[in-house]
């Protein structure tokens, strides 16, 4: 993975004696809340419910070990012994104290990690597909161009202060895990006709209170433009973007007022000034960062490893564990392994100081040192040799991460909600809980099959509820908590956004809307038909009949 | 006499912000910096009484007084709040695009904590907002040593990085 150098040591360096400067000038009183917040904000630092949190980056979504047993330090050292993974690739701590951040931001930074950007308005932390490099529907290794793009926004003087947060993620995948079409800006790596690389360039998705599919702005764009065209697309939207109502001031509302043609139109025409400029990139240079991620030492198999496959005959509590977080590699007798952080009991995405620890020496000893984060928010292993699988796995399970839940109804991606984020309308964690309790048979887990259920707990998304196949969305009605349900969104390619399928419910039933739902689809469903295929097939009618004749 | 940073110093400043002027004739005496708006009506009268410059608000278009740039010994970009950023954006233009090489001034709600960025967008002077103490803030245009991208003041670090910066430390 990417390391420093000097210059990068440096700017980190900088940032935090930066911020521990306006850290003492605000705790003297010379700083005032107001002026101190966009500050901390692009430092990662919140004032939340109960305590400040502080989102660390991952930049991403990579990680060494070494890194991981930092965080792990530093979440024993600075708060309370957990972590939470976020659906942006990065780490949330709850609890740390406001004159601590400076300090914890020290520690980040020895090891080449940061906070920065990780909130604010301005370019957020830079996302990707988590089976980077070892998946086998890729043009080309995304990192190298996600590093360029993230040193580009890293301090970009031009747009610290834009009209809102902007997201941006980068896959090279033909099947997208990367979410780009509900990103502000998407980038799609890919080759013309003549072999070279270039991005399709997707702009104006979001989720949020006005969920948009984004548009496809150029089909082609030279990789050595990259810069040059995302720093038009950000002047456009520096300029013209709304500051007047923050509601509608991503610049999915500013391509949609204009419509996707103007403002494709606007960026070309700013692009035209800047073209073939200074910051066009040399092939040296991205041959630089390539090199930072090298095929790692892989050891030469024939196939499928034999062992593995009798190791999956003979135990079902392994094969169903396999089938689920096991995926292909492209490299024959390797894996790539999902750790669920989706056991029932334990707030999704959330994992101890002690199981960093635990999970950063496997990761030592099963992989090459380095490990993923999902926009899932799980833990991706992304080259295990198939042979190690069973060892593997009867030490992920002693860790309790190795909940055979991948792709099924109790891998839940859940923000951290009412229980500590301000902005929340409900809690989103009990629900979670209690629909995993509901659906704690494995068995009838694994027949309903891939299920991809979300829950926000308030209509800013970071639950993505949108694009769930079963989305559920906390409001608030007259002071108390309700929840809303939609169905038939979907991830990737085919983005698509759920309908809601009527008034709210109360938390206590949630379980049974969410069994009901699922009544409705096993007794509709065609074989080997998804639950997001039955509901598209079918519409929400069933589905709607079914919950509200047995509620109401 | 009011004081400003200009050219990485703290030095008085003989300019005097206007903020709403309805006509020539009503200005104060001595150099003054006035909205476009008025400059866009009084072009003439304004060039003939000299000692002028001209304030931009977020929303104007810096293109607008391209032509007239080379004329004018300031230009100011107005912040109403810190975090509007447009102006960023007006900084960059006027420099890079339409090569104006005069004073380009940050005012209105201007913090030390902006001041490098808003250097790296070309502007070299920068009247902060009241209060806020001019020696303490010089510091912070030098908050950061250098950057990765193409800026007024610099291009990109892969164009500068000699060999030797390629190896990992």
């Amino acid at each position: 993975m990417y390391r420093y150098d000097h210059f990068d040591r440096r700017i980190v360096a900088e940032r935090v004696a930066q911020f521990r400067g306006q850290t003492q000038r605000f705790l003297a009183g010379t700083l005032s809340e107001d002026d101190f917040r966009p500050l901390r904000l692009q430092n990662g630092l919140y004032i939340q419910k109960y305590a400040p949190m502080l989102r660390i980056a991952i930049p991403y979504g990579m990680l060494s070990t070494t890194q991981l047993r930092a965080l792990a330090h530093i979440s024993r050292k600075y708060d309370r012994a957990y972590g939470h993974f976020t659906t942006r690739q990065n780490l949330q701590l709850n609890w740390p104290k406001l004159e601590d951040v400076p300090d914890i931001l020290d520690e980040l930074s020895r090891v080449e990690m940061h906070a920065i950007q990780t909130s604010g308005n301005c370019v957020r932390n830079i996302t990707s597909d988590h089976f980077a490099g070892v998946a086998g529907d890729e043009v080309v290794d995304p990192r190298p161009y996600c590093e360029l793009v993230r040193q580009w926004s890293t301090f970009h003087p031009e747009f610290a202060y834009l009209p809102r947060k902007f997201k941006i993620a980068i896959t090279a995948a033909t099947t997208d895990r990367a979410a780009i079409l509900v990103h502000d800006i998407g980038l799609q790596i890919v080759k013309d006709d003549t072999g070279a690389i270039g991005f399709r360039v997707i702009v104006g998705g979001g989720l949020g209170r006005t969920p948009i599919i984004g548009h496809v702005i150029r089909e082609f764009l030279p990789r050595e433009e990259i810069l040059n065209y995302l720093d038009a697309i950000l002047r456009v939207y520096n300029r013209y973007g709304r500051r007047d109502n923050k509601f509608k001031a991503r610049i999915k509302i500013l391509v949609k007022e204009r419509t996707p043609v103007v403002f494709a139109r606007d960026v070309e025409a700013e692009w035209e000034h800047v073209k073939g400029g200074p910051a066009t990139v040399p092939d040296a240079e991205i041959d630089r960062i390539a090199a930072h991620f090298p095929a790692p030492a892989y050891q030469s198999f024939a196939g499928d490893d034999a062992g593995y496959k009798s190791e999956l005959a003979d135990n079902r509590a392994f094969a169903n564990w396999a089938k689920r977080n096991v995926h292909p590699h492209k490299v024959p007798g390797y894996a790539v392994v999902t750790l669920s952080l989706k056991k029932t009991g334990v707030p999704p995405g959330d994992v101890t100081s002690d199981q960093m620890d635990a999970i950063a020496d496997l990761a030592d000893h099963y992989t090459f040192g380095e490990l993923r984060v999902s926009h899932e928010q799980n833990l991706i292993f992304a080259d295990v040799r198939q042979c190690d699988l069973f060892a593997l796995w009867t030490e992920l399970r002693a860790q309790g991460v190795a909940t055979p839940n991948i792709g099924l109804l109790t891998n839940i991606v859940c923000c951290p909600g009412g229980d500590f984020c301000s902005l929340a309308n409900a809690k989103s964690i009990p629900i979670a809980e209690a629909i995993q309790q509901r659906f704690d048979d494995l068995d009838y887990l694994h027949d309903i099959g891939e299920l991809d259920l979300n829950i926000s707990g308030c209509m800013n998304a970071c639950g993505h509820h949108h694009v769930g196949h079963i989305g559920i969305l906390g409001v608030d009605k007259n002071g108390s908590e309700w929840y809303q349900v939609s169905i038939g969104g979907t991830q990737g390619g085919s983005a698509a956004l759920g309908k809601v399928i009527g008034p709210s419910f109360a938390a206590r039933e949630m379980p049974d809307v969410i069994a009901r739902l699922i009544d409705t689809y096993l007794s509709h469903r065609h074989e080997d038909e998804r639950f997001v295929d039955t509901v598209h097939r079918l519409g929400i009618d069933p589905f709607k009949e079914r919950v509200y004749a047995s509620t109401h | 006499m009011p004081q400003l940073i200009k050219n990485a110093a703290v030095s008085d400043d003989a300019w005097t912000v206007v903020r709403d002027a309805a006509a020539v004739d009503a200005l104060p005496a001595g150099p003054v910096i006035v909205p476009f708006g008025l400059w866009r009506t009084e072009r003439a009268a304004l060039l003939a009484r000299g000692s002028v410059g001209v304030w931009l608000a977020p929303s104007d278009d810096p293109a607008a007084i391209a032509d007239d740039a080379a004329q004018l010994p300031v230009i100011a970009v107005d912040f109403p709040q810190f975090t509007d950023g447009r102006g960023y954006s007006t900084g960059r233009l006027l420099r890079e695009r339409f090569g104006y090489s005069g004073e380009l001034r940050a005012i209105g709600d201007v913090h030390r904590d902006q001041l490098y960025y808003l250097s790296q967008c070309g502007f070299d002077a920068f009247a902060l907002a009241n209060g806020h103490p001019l020696d303490a803030a010089l510091a912070s245009l030098s908050d950061f040593a250098d950057g990765y991208q193409l800026t007024n003041r610099r291009t990109p670090w892969f164009r500068r990085r000699g060999p030797n910066h390629a190896v990992v430390e």
